[in-house]
């Protein structure tokens, strides 16, 4: 399968970038990894007739921290996350979820900003980022703005971007010392799409939950944060009763399609089953 | 449409500088194969699922259907073609699937020896478990996966120098 044809373009710096991506408008597409658009482009769901690679742009790569903050690059690689001893010791959950992303491969080639720009609500990031209260920093024509995670989806391939901006870098508030996390993916295979999955980060006081925060994958438009089911937690020791409402909370916000993976009955009772076994996992790791 | 401007790629293939003229739309496997005319890299899914068209690229295993030539300019890239000794000598992964018959029809072979020589670079003594990860992105319609596992063992344990000791069944 041959994409339509295009343009290529690769800037050396975001300025470039940013004047290129806002002259040529509407027909530029910015191009990271290449493993979600050029598959697009195959099947000619994407037809951009200009590709902006932001391979060359050294700024774009790498982890840091600043002040309590972490910032990654919006080109570190998802291999790059999981090398990270940075992440390792701050914001382990990355790691945790980048190893059930794709396959070694693609892992190789996929981006963190792509992962979370793209907007196709199966890919994995943006829950986890939307747990985290992660900020995207965008660049366009009218300089640097900040978008909060949870604002930036709002339907499949459809996100707070204007044409000409692209993303700079994620920044990850600090996350409170000992906290716990945990990342349940169901897929049927390697380098599938989540049938559902659940992102939770929750600190515990005395053997109570004292924060939660709870997203789901892939069983909406977008990804979906789960208010409700985290405010149940909130409070409680992890009893029976209050995992099944919580869980319950969930599952009511979750409207999967009935497609390969599974009904929309039983993807909404999967999304209760990983927020369930996500949860436990986090409270014995807190 | 305007006609698009083709564009000049140069890049290392198994040691020597290459150059080529291509569209951008030119996927990476397409010049390998069809410009360069080295075809030992497959196409099995064009999807980016099977892994058969897997080069090494600067350092990275990279399903090269997925990607365009001119994302490869200026790097350096090994193909199976690359792997044996110039003598012809063959690498100890190509001796580990010769020995552990680690192929039957062939046709994942060369993408599932360049990913598993990337993974032993990483890794120079993996597990058996390690290694299921690690080409987890390789699809093999034929083996069931046993020998192919062997012939890794089988090579690491001929890179390191030490005796390779097949599990007991
Ligand atoms: C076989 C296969 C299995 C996969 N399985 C999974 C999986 O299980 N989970 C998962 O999450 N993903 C999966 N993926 C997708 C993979 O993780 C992609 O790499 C990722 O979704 C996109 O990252 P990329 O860097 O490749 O982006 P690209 O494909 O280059 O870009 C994706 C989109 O985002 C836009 N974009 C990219 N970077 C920016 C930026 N900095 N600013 C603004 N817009 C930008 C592009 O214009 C494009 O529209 C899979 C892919 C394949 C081929
Ligand atoms: S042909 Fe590239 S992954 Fe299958
Ligand atoms: S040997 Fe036939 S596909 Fe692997």
């Amino acid at each position: 399968m041959i994409p339509g044809a295009f343009t290529y373009h690769r800037p050396k710096s975001i300025d470039e970038a940013a004047a290129l991506l806002t002259s040529l408008g509407e027909e530029a597409r910015p191009l990271a990894g290449g493993h979600s658009l050029i598959p697009m482009m195959k099947l000619r769901m994407a037809t951009p007739e200009h590709l902006v690679d932001l391979a060359g742009i050294p700024e774009l790569k790498g982890v840091c921290q600043n002040g309590g903050d972490i910032i990654i690059g919006a080109m570190t690689t998802q291999a790059e996350l999981i090398a990270s001893e940075l992440l390792a010791a701050q914001v382990p959950i990355l790691r945790e979820t980048s190893l059930v992303i794709a396959d070694p491969q693609i892992r190789y080639c996929g981006t963190l900003g792509g992962n979370v720009a793209n907007g196709d609500p199966g890919n994995d990031m943006p829950a986890v980022m939307m747990t985290l209260d992660a900020r995207y920093t965008i660049v366009g024509e009218k300089g640097r703005r900040v978008i909060p995670s949870r604002e930036f989806y709002q339907g499949a391939y459809y996100t707070a971007l204007e044409p000409g901006e692209f993303l700079v870098s994620v920044t990850i508030p600090a996350l409170p010392d000992g906290h716990g996390f945990a990342y349940e993916k169901m897929k049927r295979k390697v380098g599938d799409y989540a049938t559902a999955a659940a992102a939770v980060v929750l600190t515990k006081k005395d053997g109570v939950i004292a924060t939660c925060a709870l997203a789901l994958t892939n069983v909406g438009d977008t990804a979906l944060f789960a208010e409700e089911a985290a405010q149940i937690l909130i409070g409680s020791r992890l009893d029976a009763a209050s995992l099944a409402r919580a869980a319950a909370a969930a599952e009511a916000i979750a409207a999967p399609a009935t497609d390969g993976r599974g009904t929309a009955a039983y993807r909404t009772s999967i999304a209760g089953v990983m927020v369930a076994r996500a949860v436990r996992r986090a409270f014995e790791r807190a | 449409m305007s006609k698009i401007q083709k564009m000049h790629v140069t890049m290392t293939v198994n040691g020597e500088t290459v150059e080529g003229l291509v569209e951008p739309r030119t996927l990476l496997i397409h010049f390998i194969r069809e410009h360069l005319l080295l075809t030992g890299a497959h196409i099995g899914c064009d999807t980016g699922h099977c892994g058969a068209c897997t080069l090494d690229i600067d350092g990275k295993s990279v399903k090269s259907c997925t990607m365009f030539a001119v994302q490869a300019e200026g790097s350096s890239i090994v193909t199976i073609e690359g792997l044996a000794a110039p003598d012809g000598t063959l690498h100890a992964l190509q001796e580990g699937f010769r020995m552990m018959h680690g192929l039957q029809c062939g046709y994942c072979t060369p993408g599932m020896i360049l990913r598993a020589h990337r993974l032993l670079i990483e890794n120079p003594n993996p597990t058996e478990a390690e290694i299921r990860f690690g080409i987890s992105g390789n699809l093999c319609r034929c083996t069931g996966y046993q020998n192919i596992v062997r012939a890794i063992q089988y090579a690491a344990a001929k890179l390191n120098g030490t005796q390779f000791q097949e599990a007991a069944e």
